[in-house]
């Protein structure tokens, strides 16, 4: 586009020369008409492309039922009677930031304010700014940058062309905004976004985007999407949520594949200011995988029995704390509590519930069938000397993980005993065929009947079926049935 | 007890136009690139593409391949790429592009983005200085039908950017379905709607059509029903036991398709059946609760049976018109059947093996606020014993709403625990869930401050300060224990509750509480708006609507079938149990449900959309 010169600024904004414009045979103004029209065709010829290409149905694609008409804003007005609004009534409460949803949906049924607002913009600052942009009066209300951010808002949700350019003053980029809020478009909202990101510094429109919700949560997302994990910090900080922002930080650790690195990372976060919950957890991630690579690196070429016959099928890095104390009941129960590897250093340093611990133990013994060290996890002494079995979670849960684990009928026979509630000792006892507590139970609770059908379930002269026999005979016991 | 088509039952729409206009617009899109081109799909979008137009697209293209991103030979100069509009992936386009132009490669670009472009991808193209070395299209592919009554966006990301992310993006993309539904199966008299989104919807599907010209047909619906998937968290979080919904949760229906694998089809190969009205079987269990089927499927065994014996003492005569019109129909329902006889073996195997009663037994008690000390130490358990990590947090997460959050001590030690036991990464998923209000801790006096921070807000007017506010205020409380008493959606315990003989909607879990959402649409429809609920809606956190349609002829229209039928538009999702008890619904009250979704989902779906565990 040829630029106008100093004189040419004059003469387009002084009124004395105005009788002349329209006849004027000047060069460099026919020249900026002659591109002024070329510039225009472009758009109008991209408008009519969309408008011929035409469909398989023979119709226009601009028209075809789902698309996007192309229409004047005027047929609207004809037609807003036959598609009923929302009531804006007064069930919506006003919420503290910028816009609610009541302002939004009332913004809409009163255009008349942007518009009176951005036509007495573009009568001054406009013209002032950016005389080059000016074109003959016939065609001016076509031409895209002429448009209020209403019709400028409409034309981007239609994917038409538009111009942003001449929303330079802080006041326009913000009506602009508001304007694309107010139609709920998210994709518009981001658009003008992107506008703004590239056209306002990023601390005003940092300062701008907290008084508006919507507007800020749709930049929060575009950062995310774009990976623009600096920026979005920052913005987070100058927010004031330094949790979020803390987290969006943390997050990062993810994208680290180098476990080493990924350490080192993590340490860094533990300055961040998390909330006193999280620091904590976090501080537990470091220390978590800090053990893992120790531990990582010596199993890695250990030659201990245990790894031989049961070799390793996954490293033990980025796994989480309960899956590392497992690993540590496997392959290095019984080190003593000074080494990182040892169960009971692992059970301390990360603060775990006895309950989780005896659960997990339990699953690793039992995997390796080493029914002593179970046994062992449950014996409690009394202050007698008497060894009694003792445990946080119920016995009935014990068993089951035993059987899982195909623990044989004597082990489970010896927890199901333990199970309180007779209800779910029987139904155990029952499930896992342990005849012997069945019997006993039967026995105990004088039930003839059920001993007789219990008895037909089992082989005939075993010794379960023998020790029914013989208690049906026992002529000392008073059946209730 | 099967639900059998009722007598005067309303005519459905015949939602098969949609596919052919959709595929109608790709067949034109890519007519219009000439030459043979390498075509490049969205993983995403293979199935849904599958549905519509399987043979007819590869006519234009010797070479289809799934977008991944991996390196890839190509074979001609034209590439064209049909993707969502996403921005990853057009970065990875972007790169590709410079990739060529680096090696001295020529070759021609062309997205075709569906359902719709957005700029901030545009952007990426011109960032990338690709801008115009690609040329970018639309396929306004906004709806594909499911079933005779099913209609899905096939959008399940809209969940997560419109409730977690604040996104808008897809907003106007409901209010173009909406619109396209309207002008291809004409007008309703009546929209109804709760949630901040579905009005969003409304007035974006509003002002589409008021820019358009307004076309004058016979309606085919009667009413519009817009829903929020945050309005209602509880009954996707809920284990489905109707059989549709439990073949989703188990297998994970794709597309109106699943899957079968080995164990299912008692061979050494996988069958990916198709589950719709068209399956004959199906199309009798899918709505019926679990404990049916078996029962059901015997006997329809034992009827094959009988018809397969009439061979017997058949003359060559009768036996050549039976194997002409009757022994087809009967292989294929052979097949069928014992398709879903192994898909319920196997349901039943693997739900035995993760005590399902148990885990039944402490989701009813949460719905019911019944001994919820227990319920909390089976979830610990749950946890400590590293069992399924979703379904950890599904419990959690159910716990939470349904107690209006959890009590500080409670949520600390079993945020905890699911860190040691899952991995601590999941301090990102415990945020988002927090920000949705999914799962929150009980600020100590809670009932005391909702008076308070209303004045606080007035109080302290700094901008830092409302915005917090403001990001909270999206988090709201779930009020659920309220909300099931005033709309009884739990049935007092210790009735027996026939489930072979459903009596309300609470059939579709067991009968131990009624789909918070579809009893909403129960009742609106019944009440014709919101009145007499403004309690329930306060609680909802208002934003309902009823808004009755402008056209005149509605009184004309109120004898035709069209009038009896609802169309419900679930925005974030829904569940299969959910289209089963809007089924039942529907025969209950002579009218027939339209379920538009934005996807199908379940508890893990849901759950899964707000992990944050991996890069």
């Amino acid at each position: 586009m040829t630029r106008a010169k100093p004189e040419d600024d004059e003469y387009w904004n002084s009124s004395k020369f105005k009788a002349f414009t329209f006849d004027d045979e000047d060069d460099e103004f026919s020249q900026l008409k002659e591109s002024k029209r070329a510039v225009n065709s472009i758009l109008v010829d991209e408008d009519e492309d969309d408008v011929e290409r035409v469909s398989w149905s023979g119709e226009p694609v601009g028209s075809i039922s789902w698309s996007v008409k192309e229409t004047a804003s005027s047929i609207r007005s004809g037609s807003e009677q036959s598609f009923p609004k929302i009531d804006t009534t007064p069930s919506l409460s006003k919420q503290g930031s910028g816009y609610s949803l009541s302002s939004l949906f009332k913004a809409k049924s009163k255009p008349g304010a942007f518009q009176s607002f951005s036509e007495s913009f573009s009568d001054t600052s406009f013209r002032t700014y950016a005389p080059e942009l000016r074109k003959p009066k016939s065609d001016g209300k076509d031409f895209v940058s002429d448009l209020s951010p209403e019709e400028t808002v409409r034309r981007m949700q239609k994917g038409r062309p538009f111009s942003l350019e001449k929303f330079r003053s802080l006041q326009d980029k913000l009506l602009l905004l508001d304007e694309a809020v107010a139609v709920y478009d998210g994709n518009v909202i981001t658009a003008v976004l992107i506008f703004l990101k590239k056209s306002l510094s990023k601390e005003i429109l940092f300062r701008e985007l907290m008084a508006r919700d919507v507007a800020l949560r749709h930049y929060v997302h575009y950062l995310k999407e774009m990976g623009e994990q600096k920026l979005l910090v920052e913005l987070l900080k100058a927010l004031g949520r330094t949790e979020d922002m803390a987290l969006m930080h943390y997050k990062e650790h993810l994208n680290i594949k180098d476990e080493g690195r990924r350490r080192d990372f993590l340490k860094s976060c533990l300055s961040l200011p998390f909330s006193q919950d999280d620091a904590t957890h976090v501080q537990d991630h470091y220390t978590l995988l800090e053990r893992q690579i120790i531990i990582e690196a010596s199993d890695k070429k250990a030659d201990a029995e245990i790894f031989k016959k049961f070799p390793r099928k996954a490293s033990i890095l980025n796994m989480p704390i309960i899956t590392t104390l497992y690993y540590s009941c496997f392959y290095h129960y019984g080190e003593s509590e000074g080494t990182f590897s040892s169960p009971s250093n692992i059970r301390k340093t990360f603060r775990i519930s006895e309950k989780q611990y005896i659960l997990t133990a339990l699953g690793a013994r039992a995997k390796l069938k080493s029914w002593f060290d179970v046994d062992s996890l449950f014996n409690t002494k009394n202050w007698l000397g008497y060894t009694k079995k003792k445990s946080p979670i119920g016995f009935h849960r014990v068993v089951d993980i035993l059987h899982k684990n195909s623990a044989p009928v004597q082990v489970l026979q010896e927890y199901v005993n333990l199970i309180d509630d007779p209800d779910l000792k029987l139904s155990g006892a029952l499930k896992y065929k342990c005849h012997d507590v069945v019997i006993n139970t039967y026995r105990d609770l004088k039930d003839r009947q059920q001993l007789i059908v219990y008895r037909e379930k089992l082989e005939r002269d075993s010794p379960e079926y023998r020790k029914i026999q013989e208690l049906l005979n026992n002529v000392q016991i008073r059946w209730k049935n | 007890m099967a639900h059998t088509e009722w007598k005067d039952a309303p005519g459905l729409p015949d939602f098969s136009l949609l596919k052919r206009l959709a595929r109608d617009q790709l067949i034109f899109l890519l007519e219009q690139l000439p030459g043979k081109k390498d075509l490049f799909i969205d993983a995403d979008l293979m199935s849904p593409l599958d549905r519509i137009a399987n043979v007819t697209i590869l006519k234009f293209c010797l070479y289809t391949s799934s977008l991944k991103y991996t390196y890839f030979l190509f074979f001609f100069c034209r590439l064209c790429f049909l993707i969502r509009p996403r921005i990853q992936t057009v970065k990875w386009i972007s790169d590709l592009v410079n990739a060529d132009k680096v090696a001295g490669r020529f070759r021609r670009y062309k997205i075709i983005f569906t359902p719709q472009k957005f700029y901030a991808c545009e952007t990426v193209l011109e960032e990338q200085g690709v801008y115009g070395d690609v040329t970018t299209d639309e396929w306004n592919f906004y709806i594909l039908p499911l079933d005779d009554d099913i209609l899905s966006l096939e959008l399940p990301e809209f969940f997560r950017d419109n409730f977690l992310e604040g996104d808008q993006r897809w907003v106007t993309t409901a209010g173009s379905a909406l619109r396209l539904l309207q002008s291809v199966y004409g007008s309703f008299s009546k929209v109804y709607g709760i949630g901040r989104c579905a009005k969003m919807v409304y007035e974006s599907w509003r002002e589409l059509m008021e820019d358009g010209e307004q076309r004058t047909r016979q309606p085919e619906f009667a009413k519009v029903f817009l829903v929020d998937r945050d309005v209602d968290f509880v009954t996707p979080l809920c284990s489905q036991v109707v059989y549709e919904g439990l073949v989703d949760d188990l297998f994970r229906i794709k597309c109106g398709s699943v899957e079968f694998g080995p164990d299912v089809t008692s061979s050494d190969k996988s069958i990916k059946v198709m589950l719709n009205s068209q399956d004959k079987v199906f199309s009798e269990i899918r709505n019926e609760h679990f404990s049916n089927v078996f029962g059901f499927l015997s006997q329809k065994a034992k009827n094959l049976q009988t018809a397969y014996d009439k061979r017997r003492g058949m003359d060559i005569q009768q036996m050549k018109a039976f194997v002409a019109d009757e022994l087809k129909g009967l292989k294929q329902e052979h097949r069928l059947l014992s398709l879903h006889i192994g898909a319920s073996e196997s349901m039943m195997k693997k739900k035995t093996k993760q005590d399902f009663q148990e885990l039944l037994k402490t989701e009813h008690s949460l719905l019911e606020g019944f001994e919820i000390r227990e319920c909390i130490t089976y979830i610990e358990e749950h946890i400590n014993r590293q069992v399924s990590m979703i379904d950890s947090l599904r419990l959690l997460c159910l716990l939470s709403i349904t107690e209006n959050g959890l009590l500080s001590k409670d949520y600390r030690s079993l945020k905890a625990q699911y860190l040691q036991s899952y991995g601590i990464e999941h301090l990102l998923t415990f945020a988002n869930l927090r920000q949705l209000g999914l799962l929150e801790e009980q600020q100590a006096g809670e009932t005391l401050t909702v008076m308070e921070s209303k004045v606080g807000k007035l109080v302290n007017d700094k901008t830092v300060g409302k915005l917090t506010d403001a990001f909270s205020s999206l988090a709201k409380k779930s009020n659920f224990r309220a909300l099931s008493k005033r709309l009884a959606l739990v049935p007092k315990s210790g009735e027996e509750y026939d489930l072979r003989v459903p009596r309300d909607m609470a059939y579709v879990f067991s009968g131990a509480y009624i789909p918070l959402s579809c009893k909403l649409i129960e009742q609106v429809l019944e009440r014709d708006g919101w009145t007499g609920m403004e309690e329930v809606t306060r609680m909802l956190n208002g934003q309902e609507f009823a808004v009755t349609g402008g056209s005149s002829s509605s009184e004309a229209r109120s004898k035709t079938d069209a009038q009896r039928i609802v169309l419900v538009m679930f925005l974030g999702g829904c569940t299969f149990s959910e289209i089963s008890a809007l089924r039942f619904l529907g025969k209950e009250r002579g009218c027939r449900f339209i379920v538009v979704t934005t996807a199908i989902t379940n508890s893990s779906r849901l759950l899964e959309a707000l992990l944050d565990n991996s890069a």
